[in-house]
Parts: structure tokens; sequence; C-alpha cells
């Protein structure tokens, strides 16, 4: 027993601050947020302990599950996602093939397709929702105007104001700030791959093409992994800018975290929490099996 | 490389960039292949650039120059007005975030690297599920936390604004700031640690005397990962702090939706102000930031 402490004490110790912070300021959060979302804790009055509240069970995930409303937010946020991920891993992909054989200037054209990634949100949802302005024809601004001094007028749309699709035209601006993200991963990712692969490959009498599809593809998997769950968890949790190019009541492009602050801001406590643990289900959906499977690959 | 802790890693050297492993081969030829490369890229920077372009003219334009049809020309008249009006409106909330985001960088990478070395270097069983544990606090969508926290910070009288926010991004920094330094750690040759032990020294001793010296690129990693998360952060701000006492996000974000007429001049202007401390740190530490980017994912 002593001595069991006296190797396992000290790191412990060491990892009690953070490890204490952990389970009460994210396990125990979930829990308790899980808590209020089972009651009928909706008003004001509630909110602040004036009035009490009592167990519902899960009649607010039923009744949230059910609404058009909500609904709508969960088709938004589905769209997003996905237009959001196949944008970043096409285009992350294709300017990390285009750069990874070597090239003059290769640093130049990494830092300018990487600097959106430093900006936040809410700056460049700024000059985006310029940018994204629906107006067209003779008050056209943005990207609408910048289509008629290119000819293409046919491609002049209300953008984000679409009611169905509206949210794609956000995920134009997000798309924007991370593929340059996705390009580093998979340049490290063809850095990482021997030389002597390809070598192989080539002395095989393997066309470029063949190389590429049959040697250095593969050997990219994890990283299209890895790619898809961070920039997956991003668009799940997607609120800054939603928030900063449309306004946060806008039905067209509300998504589960808008409508999570929006019942916050009416103390409609309950649902907020709702809301939450649906994201959290969500998003661990996507995260728990990637982080067991790593850390089995650990072992 | 690695939330992606398991990818095959490329070798780093000690800023933590993948090394060139390969030479140049000299096997493209001039020809159309490579214009066509030089082409596609150019393109690319293109179109990356366009928001930059944007940003700059509309910030000099005049309140007279708004017409949609001029809307992509340069400014008729090149004017200051909306960047002192900027200024004006958004330097008291610069400050508080620089208040707020020091502090909180270097409390949470001190903590990441204590846990990063127990985690890679000092470990015990059950280490690696302790790290998925805290892993995992850094995917989670701090909407399933907010309620309950808004409640605790209340209840304990935390001041809103700076004071809550630095908490706040310490406390949700420590995942990522103990997943970068431990995956440095793990770098390092047992023999360092091993040879401080047999010479008698604790634990403490041995991260003081030998793990501490050779963090610093680390630390750097950490700290410019951290500064420029907690300093675009938005969320946390719009729940904990209010437009007199918040960041600088929060208050470009009044100052661009708020209830006046909309005067994209200053916003834009507002809009440069507020990203300038972290493009100078991607400027200047770019293969840093490069860095805690592979090392990490990203906090949304």
């Amino acid at each position: 027993m002593k001595h069991r402490f006296r190797r396992l004490g000290p790191p412990l110790l060491l990892l009690a601050p953070s490890l204490i912070l952990m389970a009460v300021f994210v396990y125990g959060l979930i829990a308790a947020n899980f808590t209020t979302s089972i009651t009928d804790n909706h008003t004001a009055a509630q909110a602040t302990g004036v009035e009490p509240t009592s167990t519902v069970w899960f009649e607010n995930y039923t009744t949230l599950l059910a609404s058009d409303d909500f609904q709508h937010s969960l088709m938004n946020l589905l769209l997003y996602t996905v237009v959001f991920l196949v944008g970043t891993l096409a285009i992350g992909f294709v300017w990390a093939w285009l750069l990874d054989k070597p090239i003059k200037g290769e640093g130049i054209f990494r830092s300018i397709y990487l600097f959106p990634m430093a900006v936040s949100f809410v700056a460049s949802g700024v000059v985006w929702r310029w940018l994204l302005n629906s107006n067209q024809g003779e008050n056209a601004s943005g990207l609408n105007r910048l289509f008629q001094i290119m000819g293409l007028d046919f491609l002049q749309n209300n953008w984000w104001n679409n009611v169905t699709f509206g949210i794609i035209a956000i995920a134009i601006p997000a798309i924007w700030q991370l593929s340059g993200y996705v390009m580093a991963l998979f340049l490290a990712g063809f850095r990482g791959i021997p030389d002597e692969l390809r070598e192989a490959g080539r002395m095989d009498g393997a066309s470029e093409w063949k190389v590429y599809r049959y040697v250095l593809f593969p050997q990219l998997t994890p990283i299209m992994l890895s790619a898809l769950v961070i920039i997956g968890h991003m668009s799940l949790k997607s609120f800054d800018l939603i928030m900063s190019i449309s306004k946060p009541a806008n039905y067209q492009t509300k998504v589960p975290a808008v409508d999570m602050y929006v019942a916050k801001s009416s103390f409609d406590y309950a649902t907020a929490a709702a809301i939450g643990t649906i994201l959290l289900v969500i998003v661990a959906v996507v995260v728990v099996p990637y982080l067991v499977k790593t850390n089995r690959q650990e072992k | 490389m690695s939330t992606t802790v398991s990818t095959p890693v490329p070798p780093k050297d000690a800023t933590g960039q993948p090394v060139r492993l390969r030479q140049d081969k000299g096997r493209e030829r001039f020809g159309l292949a490579r214009t066509l490369r030089y082409v596609a890229l150019v393109l690319g920077i293109m179109v990356v650039l366009v928001p930059v372009y944007v940003l700059f003219i509309t910030s000099f334009k005049g309140a007279g120059d708004a017409s949609p049809t001029r809307a992509w020309n340069l400014p008729e008249t090149w004017t200051m007005q909306n960047w002192q009006d900027a200024w004006t409106a958004l330097s008291p909330a610069l400050w508080r975030t620089f208040q707020m985001v020091i502090p909180a960088s270097i409390i949470a990478a001190f903590l990441g690297s204590l846990n990063g070395f127990v985690l890679a270097r000092w470990s015990f069983r059950g280490a690696n599920l302790v790290f998925t544990l805290i892993l995992f606090g850094m995917f989670i969508p701090y909407q399933a936390v907010m309620i309950p926290l808004l409640q605790i910070f209340l209840d304990a009288n935390i001041p809103s604004g700076v004071p809550s926010l630095i908490l706040l991004h310490v406390i949700y920094g420590i995942p990522i700031t103990t997943l970068i330094f431990r995956n440095y750690y793990m770098t390092i040759p047992h023999e360092l640690v091993e040879a401080s032990r047999v010479d008698g020294a604790g634990m403490l001793r041995t991260y003081w005397s030998v793990i501490l010296p050779i963090s610093v690129p680390s630390f750097v990693v950490v700290l410019i990962w951290q500064f420029t998360s907690a300093w675009n952060d938005f969320l946390f701000a719009v729940f904990f702090s209010s437009s007199q006492n918040g960041p600088v996000t929060l208050a470009l974000n009044n100052l661009a939706n708020g209830a006046m007429l909309q005067n994209y001049g200053v916003s834009m202007a507002g809009a440069l102000f507020a990203s300038l401390p972290t493009l100078v740190v991607y400027i200047i530490l770019g293969k840093y930031f490069v860095g805690g980017l592979m090392s990490g994912s990203v906090k949304g």
C-alpha cells in the first residue's frame, strides 16, 4: 500500500489541479446540465430560484425534436457540416497536392493559404456579411456586384437569405478560413511518406497518377480521418460565424448552438440545457470512437 | 500532428515543423504542368485575398463613397475617419482583451506542461485513460455545460468580464495544452528522465531541472495557440461578459451588428484592429503557429 502510494502519489498530486478542474467543469457540469434539462425551468423566476421547478423527464427533448423549428436547425447543421467538410477537404487536399512537389515560393503560398486561420470568425464575419449581401441588380454590392463586373450575372443570388439553403452561404467563409489548415495537415502527411515508397512505385513502372492513387493516397487515410473529426466537430459547434453574419433570431441560418443562445437569453434554461445535451450527443458520436481508437493504438 | 495522436508522425525539428524529407528531384520539367500548377496556386491566393482587399479599401472609404456601384473600386478620397472611429469604439475592449489573454495563456500553458510531463514521462497505470478523459474536454460543445457554468459563476460571485473569462480559458484550455506538451515530451528520450531518477532526483526536481529547460519551443507553441484561441473567442465572451467589460470580439460584433445604422467602413476598420494582434503573432512566429495547429486540433 505504502509502496503503491509512493509510486502513484506524486504524479497524481501533480495532476490533481487539472484533474479536479476537468472532473468538475467538464464531467460534473455535463451531469448538472442534464439535470436542468429534465426540469420545467422555463422562466426567469425559476432560473433565479424564486419559483420552484419540477422534473418533467424527457419532455423538453421530445418537444424540441418534434418541433419544426428545431428540425430546421438540425437540417441546417447537417447541410452546413457536409458543405464545410467537403469544401475544406477538397480545397485543402488540392492545395497540398499542388505544393507537394518542390516549387518556388512554397512558403509564401503556404503562409497566405493559412493566414485566415489566425483571424477570428467575428472579424471575418464582418467582411463576409458585406460580401454575401443579398441585394441584386442595381443595388447589388459584395459578391453579387463582383459577378456583375465579371459578366457572370447569372451567379447572383440571395445568399444566406434563402430559407432552405441559406446556411450553405455561411459555410463559404468557414471554408475560406479552414482550408489552409487542412492543407497543412495533408502537406505534413505527404512529406511524412518515405521517398522509397514513391521510388518503388516508379521503379515498377507506375505512372505518376498511379503512384498517387495506389501508394500515396492510402497513406493519407489517417490524416484524412483526423481532418474529418477536427473539422466535423468544429462545424457541429459552429456559432460565432453565424452570429456575426446573420442575427441570432434569423430563421434561415439558425443552428442548435444559436437556438441554445436564444433560449438562454429568454431565461428558458431547461430548453437551453436540453439543446446543449443534444449537441453533446451529436459531437460525442463523432469524437468518442475516434478517441477510443486513438487510445487503443497508443497501447 | 495529433489529436491525431496516432497518425504516422513526420519527424519534426525543435519548432514542431515537419522536416523536409525530400530533396528537390528536379523531376518536373519546365513546361505545361509546372505552369498550370503556378496558375492554380496563384488563383488560390487571389481568392483567399479577396476579403482582405475588401476590408482595406472599405475601411478607407468615406461615408459618401458607399454607393454600391463603387463597391469594388478604390476609395475616391482616402480617409482615416473610420479608423479613428473604430479605435475610439474598440480601444478599451482591446486593452481588456490583453489583460484577459495574457494570464489565461500563461497559466494554462504551465498546467499543460505539468500534465504533459506526468502523462508522458512519469507515467502510471491508467495514464492513457486519464489522458483520453482530459482530451475529451477539448471536443465538447461548451453549450452542454453553459447553463450550470453560468449558475456556478453567479453563485461564486465571480465578476463577469475579464476575471470570468481568464478562469474559463484556463480551465477549458487545459486539454489542448496538455495534449501539445504530452506529444512533445513523448519525443524526449527516456534516458534523460531515467538518468535524473538514478541521480536521486524526485519528480518535481526532474521536471524543474531536466524537463523545463528543454520545453521552450513547445511553450512558445502553446502560448501562441492559447493566445490566438482566447483572443478570437466569442462564445464565452457572449455568455460571460457585456459590452462594458467584454473582449474585443464582443465589442466588434456590437459595432458591426449594433442597432445603429450599419457603417461598413467603421466595422471593417474595427475588424482589422481586432485581428491585428493575432496577425502580428502569425507573421512573426508563423512556424510556431503552424506547430500548434499540427499538434492540436482547433477550438471552434
